[in-house]
């Protein structure tokens, strides 16, 4: 199962993204070999679809997000965005921008990841100064736009993170993210940390912003009823391993993985008791 | 008499110098044996309500109102009391253990610390925490005494607090977000251990969580929190077909289902307010899809309907609405994001 990419690969355009094969090995003890964190991952993501890769901590899902944006060197297999293959050698600084702009990523925490002392509009337009040639109308224009795409008052544009609450934080976020106009958006736990009801909000803005924009969403996330709502296919990881993959309505409502099942089970929803998860008691040591 | 009594509780915190007010008006009742969830967003006052009543709140905190356990007064507890209310009354599980657990002892003279500082022979509270750590799902008891908490993972360390917290057999529990930390099915396998004990040991337990599903799932009533204004007090198990609270209603609306995809979540608009920023009229009619100019103006008080009690001018229309219009939370109004 684990080598058959998920996600149709139609005739026309290239993928958005492409993983195949992807290994990354730790290195360090576990009898000298290095942990290895991803083993052997491959799926696709076509163009303008979302797929989740679900999975607990210590799944690989964070480290696999880490190695498509390019903060993680991978151990083997391939990364190709809209068709043209990463290389891991050194690479002039127009061809880094130029991945740069291709894939973006919105992180966990709104409160780490904005600089503390850099208005909305100073966030945002720092991004395009890096990847656009605009004038300072354009710009202007440009960030008006994106902060209307993310449901933004104006009047926020130059506040500083401090003045916003954690949802309009991930707004700023989205929004930079945006601004590059990337192919694919990865959302690493993106709305894990939102109260729930910042949290419904910022779900729809993500769908809406899909379909005016036709990006690709990749959503790292432990929570499979935020992934029913927001994704199209589901790789689900333990250990680093896919151990299944699919349509996202397939995978949730006919999971074949246990472990797949184990998760879902977990749930609390109307009628749920807690129980047992069958999982072996104290494996960590 | 009810073994918890909380009465127009109101907690004062000391910001930039001087004292605001963050919780407003907690009043609810809790039976022996009996289990409410404290639910709400941030800012709610959920956390403070459940540590003021192990008074564990910052320096310089003030209290208002009552809290009452079995009829003594909390605030008014000697030093003396307090430590015996804390050695043998009431115990407090929190979100992340590691937090609270000394990391250079060993998991066994953790456990045991309460016993024996209560006069319990060493080798009798030994005795008593190896069989408690069974009764959690924890088989090698001897072995993970004499390991560091450093060397237990998060799953099984909370295990070892709700051990360390029956180890004093108290009659009232206070959890504050136990499972938020930790991954899904270590979730479940950590709340079927608590939830086991405490029904079997008849304890009371005050459950803290924005997880509104899973507290359903524990507890006999949900108590709703929102900015500091406790703002319904309702059965668990009716809860989903009678919220009577339009706040309550919108959290239930706007939490994704893991079974059902909707084209739109029902999102609430704008931004969970917190006792900080209150305002005069109702505490959530500036996001409440059914506010009228009465609610602007007017602070609803909590009154009784039915089994439950609410904090809503408009709770009887709204519910025989509710019952003619057919699905839970479906009229509430469904925007495109909020600009608050």
């Amino acid at each position: 199962m684990a080598d058959r990419p998920v996600g149709l690969r139609e005739p026309g355009p290239p993928p958005a993204l492409e993983v195949e094969h992807l290994v990354k090995v730790f290195p360090g003890p576990r009898s000298a070999g290095g942990f290895l964190a991803v083993d052997d991952v491959s799926f696709c993501v076509p163009q303008g679809r979302s797929l989740a890769v679900v999975g607990e901590s210590g799944s690989g899902k964070t480290t696999l997000a880490r190695m498509i944006v390019g903060l993680e060197r991978p151990s083997a297999g391939r990364i190709a965005v809209a068709g043209s293959a990463r290389s891991w050698r050194r690479v002039s600084s127009a061809e880094r921008k130029r991945r740069a702009r291709e894939v973006q990523i919105v992180f966990q925490d709104p409160y780490s990841s904005l600089d503390p002392r850099q208005s909305v509009r100073r966030c945002i337009e720092e991004a395009l100064v890096l990847h656009f040639d605009l004038d300072r109308a354009g710009r202007t224009a440009r960030v008006e736009e994106l902060l209307e795409q993310v449901r933004l008052d104006r009047r926020h544009a130059d506040s500083l993170p401090k003045r916003l609450s954690g949802g309009q934080r991930q707004r700023v976020a989205i929004a930079r993210a945006l601004a590059c106009a990337p192919k694919v958006v990865i959302c690493d736990e993106a709305v894990a940390s939102l109260d729930v009801s910042i949290q419904a909000q910022v779900l729809n803005l993500m769908s809406d912003i899909r379909n005016e924009t036709g990006v690709s969403y990749l959503f790292i996330s432990h929570d499979l009823a935020v992934v029913r709502q927001v994704s199209d296919d589901i790789v689900v990881m333990r250990r680093g391993r896919i151990v299944e993959a699919g349509p996202a309505d397939r995978v949730l409502d006919a999971p074949e993985h246990p472990y797949t099942r184990r998760l879902l089970a977990a749930i609390p929803r109307p009628g749920w008791r807690p129980a047992p998860s069958q999982e072996e008691v104290g494996t960590s040591s | 008499m009810a073994i918890l009594h909380l009465e127009h509780l109101a907690i004062d915190l000391q910001t930039a110098g001087r004292l605001r007010r963050v919780v407003h008006d907690v009043t609810f009742r809790l039976a022996e044996g009996e289990a409410v969830g404290l639910v709400g967003e941030s800012g709610a006052g959920k956390s403070l309500t459940s540590r003021a009543v192990i008074r564990l709140l910052p320096d310089g905190a003030r209290v208002h109102g009552a809290i009452l356990m079995e009829g003594r007064s909390i605030t008014d507890m000697s030093r003396e009391s307090l430590r015996s209310y804390r050695l043998s009354e009431v115990a407090m599980i929190f979100q992340d253990p590691r937090a609270h657990v000394n990391p250079v002892r060993r998991v066994g003279d953790f456990l045991t610390e309460a016993l024996v500082e209560r006069g319990e022979d060493r080798k009798k509270a030994l005795e008593i925490v190896t069989g408690l750590l069974a009764t959690v799902g924890i088989e090698d008891a001897e072995r993970r005494m004499r390991q560091y908490p450093h060397e237990l993972s998060g799953g099984l360390l909370q295990r070892v607090m709700i051990a360390a917290a029956l180890s004093i057999s108290p009659k009232l529990l206070l959890a504050d977000e136990p499972t938020t930390a930790l991954d899904v099915t270590t979730q479940s396998d950590v709340m079927v251990h608590l939830d086991a004990q405490r029904r079997g040991r008849g304890l009371a337990m005050v459950f803290v969580t924005h997880d509104l599903e899973l507290a359903i799932a524990v507890c006999d009533r949900i108590a709703v929190l929102y900015a500091g204004h406790l703002v319904e007090d309702s059965p668990a198990a009716h809860l989903h077909e009678k919220a009577l609270h339009p706040y309550t209603r919108g959290l239930l609306a706007s939490r994704p289902s893991p079974t059902l995809r909707r084209e739109r979540l029902a999102a609430i608009p704008g931004r969970p307010l917190s006792g900080l920023e209150v305002q005069e009229g109702c505490v959530f009619c500036s996001r409440c899809a059914h506010a009228q100019e009465r609610c602007q103006k007017e602070r609803p008080v909590l009154r009784e309907l039915g089994d439950a009690r609410v904090a809503c001018h408009r709770a009887e229309e709204l519910l025989e609405g509710g019952r003619s219009g057919g699905a839970d939370g479906a009229e509430f109004e469904v925007r495109v994001g909020d600009r608050g």
